[in-house]
C-alpha cells in the first residue's frame, strides 16, 4: 500500500485511500433500509409462491378451492391465468423458447413456480399453499448437461427438437492449422459444477398496479442490467414509463443473482393487477436456493496446441452449457462474457470455439459472480497446467512464456476483445515473489518425500469489466443480428446538485449491494470540488421515473470502477468548471487560475483571497439573473457516457466485449489429507492490477469477497440434483457456504497499470478471485493427486475417493435387472426380520389387501385396484415429521412363497419417492420364517432439498419400522405380545 | 417459511408438561432449545398441534452431582454445560465434546435434552451419553423410568420415548482416577453434524495397555453405537471391535466406504489420544 | 403465575424489555421472534437470512446471550431482555465495535453484521482476549458472503485488549 505523505502543503487527493465507507454508519446502527423494511403504500398484502416439486411434470388441473376458502386469503392466481394477462420473455435465442416466469401447462424443474397465493400475512399465505391441489403426471427428467444431448432424453420443450437451443460455432485465425503445425497438442475433458452466489439478503419486491392509464410500481432490490426493464415493460404490456421501478437505499448482495429478480417482478406485478391489490413477497432461503438461479454447470473439451519452446499456437473449446430450464434473459450471456477474450491474457491468434446451449430439469441460470468466467478459467488454466507438465516446464514459466507483451498494450485479442493495458509478466512475478515460490516447490519435495499429498496450482487471467450490451448478440448470426437493430456500448449515469445551502449532492444509477460506490463517488466528487468526502451526499436507490438511467445501469461485469467512475470523473470536473466560473466572476480572475480546495475557492498562488465554495456555488440558485453568460442557472450537472471502444460486433463475429481488463495471478499450496479427504489451503496468493485503486480498503474486500465464493465453489458449494432431477441442496445445511473457520489466509497483492480508458486509470474490478480461484485450486489438487481427471467441488469424500483409488461416484445403473433401483443418490438398504407363522401364512398375508392394512403401520386406507396392484394411504414419519402419503404398489414379480419384487411410488406433502425392493421368505425353526429384504428409492421433493444428510437414515429406520412392525402385530394377532407400534402409528397426521 | 399454527403452552412444572404430553400426545412439539425444532417447523416439516415450551422449567435446568453420576436436567443448555466447573470435572468427555456441538450461538440455546430427545445419529451429546453407557431419565403424567442410552436410540431420529413421555434428564457416570477419554469428529465444516465421530473413555494398566474401553461411534449408523471391551489387545483389535456389524449409512457427502474408513481413523485417533 | 395457554390463532400481548425500553405488542402463538421484532414493535435492524438457524443474521441477545431469534417464538421472550443492533450505539455515536467494524471495513452490503455484531458483544464479554482461532470459531455461526471474513475477525480483535493473543 502507498504511504500518504501527510507532510506535503497541499492534501493529498481523497482517492487513492482507504477512506471509511459512507454506507456504513447506517448498516451498523441498523438503520440502513433494505427491501423487507419498506412498507411503501398501505393495505400491502403478502404472497407465498406454490412451487412445483417435480423435476418435470405435466400440470393436469389445480383446484384452489379449500385454500381460497380460508379466512385472510385473498386471492389464487395460476399459472394459466398470468399466461393470459402477460407476454413472454424472448430470448435472444430465437431457437429458444421464451421464457415465463411461471409454469403453465407444465413444471420443468423443482421449485419452478405453479401458483402464488395472496393473503393478509405471510403465514396465512403459506397456510392456503398447503391447500392447493394440484394433479401432477410426473414425466422423466434430465438435469446432466451430456445426458440431456442424448437422442433418447425426455425433452423439456416439445417446440425443440431434443434439448439443444442452440449451437454455434466460431473460428478466429486458423485453428487447424495451429494444432497441424504444433509439437504437442493437450485436450481435457471437464465439467464444472452448479453454484450459488447467495448473498445474505434473498430476493424480495412490492409491486403495485394502477388502472387509467395502467401503470406498474415496483419497489424492489432489482440490481439491474436494466435492459431488463424494456423486457419486464414488454412482459406486462405496457409502455416503459409505465413501468415505475423503485430500488431501496441498501441491498443485502448480489453478485448478479439478484438480476433474476426481474422474474418475479413480472409475476408479481400481473399478481397484483389480477387481484387488483398491492402484494408484498419476500423471497424465503429454500425459495431462493431451490428456484431462484445459478451459475451454470458447464460440461465440455479444451484443447491446446503448443510448439516444443512451450510457445501457445492454438486453443480449441467446445463449451457444452447447462442452461437450465429456461433460456432466461440476459442468457447466454454467460457463455459469450469471456468468448471475446477466450485467450486469457495469452498472445494466441487460433481460436475456435464451439457454443451448445442446452436446456435441462434445473433452475435457469443467471448472472453470478464471475459470470462464465469461473469456468471459462477452468477450462484455460487447466490445460496450460497441463500443458506445462507434459512439456516439462514449470507452470509459471509456461504462462510467462506466452502473455501479450507488456508493449504490446493496447493489445486486440483474437476475438475482438482490446486489452488496455497491463503488465502480465509483473503481476505473476509478484505472485511469485509473495508466496516465495521456490520455497513453497521446496516444501511439496519435502512433503512428497514423506508420502504426503502436497501441490501447487497457478491460475492466471484477465479479468474483463464494463460489459459491451451488444456481446450477447454473438449468440445470433451475423445475418440474424443484421435483421435486428444494431447495439453497442454501455451508457453510465451521474448527477451532481449543488443545492441551494452548497451541499453537494451525487445521484448514481450502479444500484451497488455492498460494493461502497457511495464512498467511492464521494471520494472523487470531493477531490474534484475540493471539499471532503462527508461533506459530498450521494443517492444510489433508483427510481426510473427520476434517475437518469438507461439499458446498461445497474451492477454487474464490475462496470462501477470500469464505466461508472469516468463518469462521476467526467461530472465532477464539469461541477467544478461551473464553480471556477462562478467564482472567477466573484473574484476578477481567470476560470483557470481558480482553484477549489478545502471548501473554498481562490486564486491560485492568492490563498488568502478566496470565498467559501457553498457560497459560489449557491449563487447559481440565488442570483439567477446575473449569471455570467457561459453558466446555468440552478446547479445540476449530468453526464452520461458511454466509452467509445465498445462498439458494435463484426460481422466476423468480433466485439470488443469489455472497457478495462484487469489482470490476476493466484498461487497455490494445497495438502490433501488422504486418510480424510481433508484438503487444506497452505498458502494462497492471489496479486491483482486493477489500475490504481481508488479506495484499496474495498479493493481488499472485494478481493477476499470474491476469493471465498471462489474457495467455495471449488471445494464445498454445489446446487446439487440427482439424476432423476431432484433437487438436493435446499437448505444452508445442505447447500454448504464458507464459515470463518472454513477461510485460508489470503496474501494479496498488487500491480497498478493505469487504464487508458478511464480518466483515472481505474480498472474493474470485484470478480477476478472468484473467476481464477477454482482453476488454482484444481490444479493444486491434481498436482497433488498427480491425476487430471478432477472436477470440483473438491468436498472430502471425492479427494478421498480421488487420493484411494476409489470411485468418485457410484456407477450409475439406474434400476438393476431386477427393478431395485441403485446408483448415486438412491436411497438402498438391506434387512431381515424373523416372523411367528410359517411362509406360506406370511406369504398370503403380504399379497392380501385387507390384510396388509391391518397390518401395515399407519396405514389408513389399502386396496386392490387390479391384480397384484395396490393403492393406499398411509401415514408415517419419524419424530415429528410425520405425514400422510398416497402410495401405488404393483408386484411385477411373484413367487410364492418365497420371493416378492415390488415397486411403487408415494407422494405427499413433504414430499414424492419411487423404488422397488425384493421381499424373500425362508423357512426357520418351528414354523417360523425368516423376511429378508432390500430395497432402493428415489426421493424429491422438500424432505429431499432440506434433508439429504438424514434421509437414507430415516428410509432405512422407517422401513426397518415398517417389518418390525409387521413382526410385532403378527405376534400381537398370535396373542404373543401387545403392540406399541400400532399405538406409535395409529394416530392420524394432524394435517 | 413459516410455521402452521399451533397452540402454544408453557408449563410451570414438568409434571404439567407430562399432563400436557398425555393430552397431546403425538400432536404436541416439545420445545427446550429448539434448535432443531424451530428449523422444523420453520419449514413445515413438523405440524404440531401444540408447542410446548420446556424452555423455562428451572426444576430441568440443573446440574447435580450425585454419588455415581451427574445429572443433568433436560432442560440445561449447552453453554452452561460447557462452563461447568462439575462437567468439567466430573464427566470430561462430556466437556470435550461440548465444543463440537454446533456454533457458540446456538450453544447458548440449545439443550443436551433436547439434543437427545431429538437423536440425530451424528450429534454430539448422544453420541458422549451413549459412550459413557449413560442413562436417560424419562416420565409420564404417571410414572418415571429410566433406560439405558444404549437403548434408547433406536434409529434415525427415533428414540426409546413415548410421545406421552417428556425427557427430564441425563444420567452421566462420573469419571474414576486413571481414567482417559477423548472424542474426535471429522466435519465437512466446523460446527456442522459430524460425518463420523467417535468418543472413548479408557483405563490402561501398568503395562500400558488398555485395561478397559467404553468406545462410540456417531454418524456412522443411524443411531449412535456404544460398546465396552474389556482387556482388547491394542488399537486394531478395538477397531475392528467397533466397526463389526457396523453398515455404514450413505448419503451425498459419505459413501458407506468412505464412513467406515474414517470411522477406523477417528477410533484410532481417540484411542490415541486418551492417555 | 400459572400455566400459560395460548390457542393457535389468538393474538397474546407480549411484554418485554428491548433495547433499554418497555415494551408491548400482539402475537400469535407461531410468530417467530424475529418477525416479531421487525414487524411488530419496528425493529427491522435485525435481518433474517435463513429462517433455518443457520446463517446467524437476526442474531440478538436475549438476556445477555447471543442467541437466533428466527428459531424461537414472540412468545418466548415474554418478560425478557432483548438488545437488537439498534441498542449498541452510545447515543449517537458508534460504539467501539462498531467503529471497529467501520474502521476495519468489516462489513460490504452489510446484510448479515447485525446478528454479528449482536454475537461479537456476547462473546467479547465472555472471552474479553480472545485468539484468533476463538473468534473464528465464534464467527463459524455466521454466514457472511461479502468478506472473506478476514476484516470481521480484524475488527473483533482490535478491539479485545490488545488486539488479541
Amino acid at each position: 500500500m502507498t504511504v500518504v505523505e501527510d507532510a506535503r502543503d497541499e492534501a493529498p487527493p481523497w482517492v487513492g485511500r482507504p477512506v471509511p465507507r459512507k454506507e456504513d454508519a447506517a448498516l451498523l446502527t441498523g438503520r440502513a433500509r433494505f427491501i423487507d423494511d419498506l412498507a411503501p403504500l398501505p393495505g400491502l398484502a403478502h404472497a407465498a409462491i406454490l412451487r412445483s416439486p417435480y423435476p418435470h411434470a405435466e400440470i393436469r388441473a389445480i383446484d384452489a378451492a379449500r385454500a381460497l376458502a380460508l379466512p385472510g386469503v385473498l386471492g389464487v392466481v395460476t399459472g394459466a391465468q398470468i399466461a393470459e394477462m402477460t407476454e413472454t420473455v424472448p430470448s435472444v435465442v430465437r431457437t429458444a423458447p421464451p421464457y415465463r416466469p411461471i409454469a403453465v401447462d407444465k413444471a420443468r424443474y423443482v421449485g419452478e413456480p405453479v401458483a402464488v397465493v395472496v393473503a393478509e400475512d405471510r403465514y396465512l399465505a403459506e397456510d392456503a399453499l398447503d391447500l392447493i391441489e394440484v394433479d401432477y403426471a410426473p414425466l422423466a427428467a434430465v438435469t446432466d448437461v451430456m445426458a440431456a444431448l442424448d437422442p433418447a432424453a425426455p425433452v423439456l420443450h416439445e417446440a425443440l427438437d431434443g434439448n439443444l437451443a442452440q449451437r454455434r460455432d466460431f473460428t478466429y485465425g486458423d485453428p487447424d492449422a495451429a494444432f497441424a503445425r504444433a509439437d504437442r497438442t493437450f485436450r481435457l475433458d471437464y465439467t464444472f459444477p452448479r453454484s450459488s452466489a447467495t448473498p445474505m439478503e434473498t430476493f424480495g419486491l412490492v409491486a403495485h398496479f394502477e388502472e387509467a392509464p395502467a401503470r406498474y410500481t415496483v419497489w424492489s432490490n432489482f440490481q439491474g442490467p436494466f435492459v431488463l426493464h424494456p423486457l419486464m415493460a414488454r412482459a406486462l404490456r405496457v409502455p416503459g414509463n409505465r413501468l415505475r421501478l423503485i430500488t431501496p437505499p441498501a441491498s443485502g448482495g448480489s453478485f448478479g443473482i439478484k438480476q433474476a429478480v426481474f422474474a418475479y417482478i413480472v409475476l408479481l406485478g400481473a399478481v397484483s393487477r389480477k387481484l387488483g391489490q398491492p402484494v408484498k413477497w419476500i423471497e424465503d432461503r429454500l425459495e431462493h436456493l431451490i428456484g431462484s438461479s445459478a451459475a451454470g454447470a458447464r460440461a465440455g473439451t479444451v484443447e491446446a496446441a503448443f510448439t516444443e519452446e512451450g510457445r501457445l499456437l492454438g486453443l480449441r473449446y467446445d463449451n457444452v452449457a447447462n442452461m437450465g430450464a429456461w433460456m432466461r434473459a440476459p442468457e447466454p450471456a454467460s457463455v459469450y462474457r469471456m468468448h471475446a477474450t477466450a485467450g486469457g491474457g495469452y498472445d494466441v491468434r487460433d481460436i475456435a470455439i464451439s457454443n451448445r446451449l442446452v436446456l435441462t430439469n434445473t433452475v435457469p441460470i443467471g448472472l453470478n459472480r464471475g459470470y462464465g468466467g469461473p469456468q471459462f478459467y477452468f477450462a484455460l488454466e487447466r490445460i496450460m497446467e497441463i500443458a506445462a507438465r507434459g512439456l516439462g516446464l514449470d507452470p509459471g514459466e509456461l504462462r510467462r512464456r506466452n502473455f501479450v507483451a507488456p508493449d504490446a498494450f493496447p493489445y486486440e485479442c483474437a476475438g475482438g476483445s482490446k486489452l488496455d493495458a497491463g503488465d502480465y509478466h509483473a503481476v505473476l512475478d509478484e505472485a511469485k515473489r509473495l508466496i516465495d515460490y521456490d520455497a513453497l516447490c521446496a516444501r511439496r519435495e519435502a512433503a512428497r518425500a514423506e508420502g504426503r499429498r502436497f501441490g501447487i496450482g497457478f491460475a492466471v487471467g484477465v479479468e474483463p469489466s464494463g460489459s459491451n450490451m451488444a456481446y450477447v448478440s454473438l449468440a445470433q448470426p451475423a445475418e440474424e443480428r443484421a435483421r435486428s437493430d444494431q447495439k453497442s456500448g454501455a451508457a453510465a449515469s451521474v448527477i451532481i446538485t449543488i443545492d441551494p445551502s452548497g451541499r453537494a449532492t451525487v445521484q448514481l444509477c450502479s444500484t451497488p449491494n455492498g460494493q461502497g460506490h457511495a464512498t467511492v463517488a464521494a471520494q472523487i466528487v470531493a477531490d474534484a470540488l475540493g471539499l471532503e468526502p462527508d461533506d459530498v451526499d450521494v443517492v444510489t436507490d433508483i427510481d426510473t421515473q427520476r434517475s437518469p438511467w438507461s439499458i446498461a445501469s445497474g451492477n454487474y461485469s464490475n462496470r462501477f470502477a470500469a464505466i461508472v467512475t469516468g463518469a462521476i470523473q467526467l461530472c465532477g470536473e464539469r461541477a467544478a468548471d461551473k464553480v471556477r466560473r462562478l467564482a472567477a466572476d466573484a473574484l476578477e480572475a481567470a476560470p483557470e487560475d481558480i482553484e477549489l480546495a478545502g471548501g473554498r475557492v481562490r486564486i491560485a498562488g492568492v490563498p488568502d483571497k478566496g470565498l467559501p465554495l457553498a457560497r459560489v456555488a449557491s449563487r447559481a440558485h440565488w442570483d439567477a439573473s446575473t449569471l455570467p453568460d457561459d453558466v446555468t442557472p440552478g446547479f445540476h450537472e449530468t453526464v452520461m457516457l458511454s466509452p467509445d471502444v465498445l462498439g458494435p460486433p463484426s460481422d466476423d463475429d468480433r466485439i470488443a466485449s469489455s472497457v478495462t481488463y484487469g489482470f490476476v495471478a493466484d498461487i497455490v499450496g494445497v495438502e490433501i489429507d488422504a486418510a480424510t479427504g481433508r484438503l487444506s489451503v497452505e498458502s494462497y496468493v492471489s496479486v491483482h492490477d486493477v489500475g490504481p485503486r481508488m479506495n484499496p480498503a474495498i479493493v481488499e474486500g472485494q478481493v477476499w469477497g470474491g476469493f471465498a465464493h471462489g474457495l467455495g465453489a471449488a471445494v464445498m458449494e454445489e446446487l446439487a440434483y440427482d439424476e432423476a432431477g431432484n433437487f438436493l441442496a435446499g437448505s444452508f445445511a445442505d447447500y454448504l457456504c464458507p464459515t470463518a473457520t472454513e477461510m485460508p489466509e489470503l496474501i494479496v497483492g498488487h500491480v497498478e497499470t493505469p487504464s487508458p480508458q478511464n480518466p483515472l486509470g481505474a480498472k474493474g474490478m470485484g470478480d477476478g478471485s472468484s473467476m481464477l480461484t477454482p482453476a488454482a485450486i484444481a490444479n493444486a489438487v491434481a498436482d497433488a493427486l498427480d491425476r487430471d481427471d478432477v472436477a470440483p467441488p473438491f468436498r472430502p469424500m471425492t479427494l478421498w475417493a480421488l487420493a484411494n483409488g476409489r470411485e468418485v461416484r457410484p456407477p450409475a445403473p439406474a434400476v438393476r435387472d431386477d427393478g431395485v433401483p441403485s446408483g448415486p443418490d438412491v436411497l438402498s438398504g438391506a434387512g431381515e426380520v424373523v416372523l411367528p407363522r410359517p411362509p406360506d401364512a406370511v406369504w398370503r398375508m403380504l399379497i392380501d389387501a385387507e390384510a396388509l392394512a391391518r397390518l401395515v403401520p399407519g396405514c389408513e386406507r389399502l386396496e386392490e385396484t387390479a391384480p397384484g396392484r395396490y393403492r393406499g394411504e398411509v401415514s408415517i414419519g419419524v419424530a415429528g415429521i410425520r405425514g400422510r402419503y398416497v402410495a401405488e404398489i404393483e408386484h411385477t414379480s411373484r413367487e410364492a412363497p418365497t420371493r416378492l419384487v415390488l415397486r411403487g411410488q408415494a407422494r405427499g406433502a413433504l414430499g414424492h419417492g419411487g423404488g422397488g425392493g425384493e421381499v424373500r421368505l425362508e423357512p426357520v425353526g418351528e414354523g417360523e420364517t425368516r423376511l429378508s429384504y432390500r430395497y432402493g428409492a428415489r426421493v424429491g421433493g422438500k424432505v429431499a432439498s432440506v434433508g439429504q444428510r438424514m434421509l437414507g437414515a430415516v428410509t432405512e429406520t422407517l422401513i426397518g419400522q415398517f417389518f418390525r412392525a409387521f413382526a410385532a402385530e403378527l405376534a400381537d394377532e398370535a396373542g404373543e405380545a401387545t403392540s406399541f407400534w400400532r399405538r406409535l402409528f395409529g394416530r392420524s397426521d394432524p394435517s | 417459511m413459516k410455521p402452521v399454527a399451533f397452540e402454544y403452552c408453557r408449563p410451570e412444572t414438568a409434571a404439567e408438561a407430562a399432563t400436557l404430553l398425555a393430552e397431546f400426545g403425538f400432536e404436541a412439539s416439545v420445545l427446550a432449545g429448539g434448535m432443531t425444532l424451530g428449523p422444523m417447523l420453520n419449514m413445515r416439516l413438523v405440524r404440531p398441534t401444540a408447542v410446548i415450551d420446556i424452555s423455562r422449567l428451572d426444576e430441568l435446568g440443573e446440574i447435580e452431582v450425585a454419588a455415581d453420576h451427574v445429572l443433568t436436567g433436560a432442560t440445561l443448555r449447552q453453554a452452561d454445560a460447557l462452563s461447568s466447573a462439575e462437567i468439567a470435572r466430573e464427566v470430561p468427555l462430556l466437556a470435550r465434546a461440548l465444543p463440537h456441538v454446533g456454533h457458540f450461538q446456538t450453544r447458548n440455546r440449545g439443550t443436551l435434552g433436547g439434543s437427545v430427545a431429538h437423536g440425530d445419529p451424528a450429534a454430539e451429546i448422544p453420541l458422549a451419553l451413549v459412550t459413557l453407557d449413560g442413562t436417560v431419565q424419562l416420565r409420564d403424567a404417571r410414572r418415571a423410568r429410566r433406560v439405558p442410552a444404549r437403548e434408547f436410540f433406536l434409529g434415525a431420529l427415533e428414540t426409546a420415548r413415548r410421545p406421552d413421555e417428556l425427557l427430564v434428564g441425563l444420567e452421566w457416570p462420573r469419571a474414576a482416577a486413571g481414567e482417559h477419554v477423548a472424542f474426535a469428529e471429522f466435519a465437512e465444516r466446523h460446527g456442522d453434524f459430524a460425518i463420523a465421530a467417535a468418543a472413548c473413555r479408557l483405563t490402561r494398566d501398568s503395562a500400558g495397555r488398555i485395561a478397559r474401553i467404553d468406545l462410540g461411534l456417531g454418524g456412522v449408523e443411524a443411531r449412535p453405537r456404544g460398546l465396552t471391551l474389556e482387556g482388547p489387545g491394542d488399537v486394531e483389535e478395538v477397531v475392528a471391535a467397533a466397526l463389526d456389524g457396523v453398515e455404514a449409512m450413505e448419503d451425498r457427502s459419505a459413501s458407506a466406504e468412505y464412513r467406515m474408513d474414517l470411522a477406523a481413523v477417528l477410533i484410532r485417533r481417540v484411542v490415541e489420544a486418551a492417555g | 403465575m400459572s400455566m400459560v395457554r395460548v390457542k393457535a390463532d389468538d393474538r397474546h400481548r407480549v411484554s418485554l424489555t428491548v433495547n433499554g425500553r418497555r415494551r408491548t405488542g400482539h402475537a400469535e402463538p407461531r410468530m417467530q421472534l424475529c418477525d416479531f421484532l421487525r414487524h411488530e414493535l419496528g425493529l427491522p435492524g435485525t435481518h433474517v437470512g435463513c429462517e433455518h438457524g443457520v446463517c446467524g443474521a437476526c442474531t440478538v441477545l436475549i438476556d445477555g446471550r447471543a442467541q437466533r431469534s428466527c428459531t424461537q417464538f414472540a412468545l418466548q421472550a415474554e418478560g425478557t431482555e432483548i438488545t437488537t443492533v439498534e441498542g449498541l450505539a452510545e447515543g449517537e455515536t458508534l460504539n467501539r465495535l462498531q467503529a471497529a467494524f467501520r474502521d476495519h471495513h468489516a462489513l460490504q452490503c452489510g446484510f448479515c453484521t447485525a446478528g454479528i455484531l449482536m454475537s461479537a458483544t456476547h462473546f467479547l464479554r465472555e472471552v474479553p482476549a480472545p485468539s484468533e482461532a476463538e473468534v473464528r470459531d465464534m464467527l463459524s455461526g455466521h454466514i457472511c458472503r461479502c468478506t472473506g471474513y478476514d476484516s470481521i475477525v480484524r475488527a473483533i480483535l482490535s478491539v479485545a485488549g490488545e488486539g488479541g493473543t
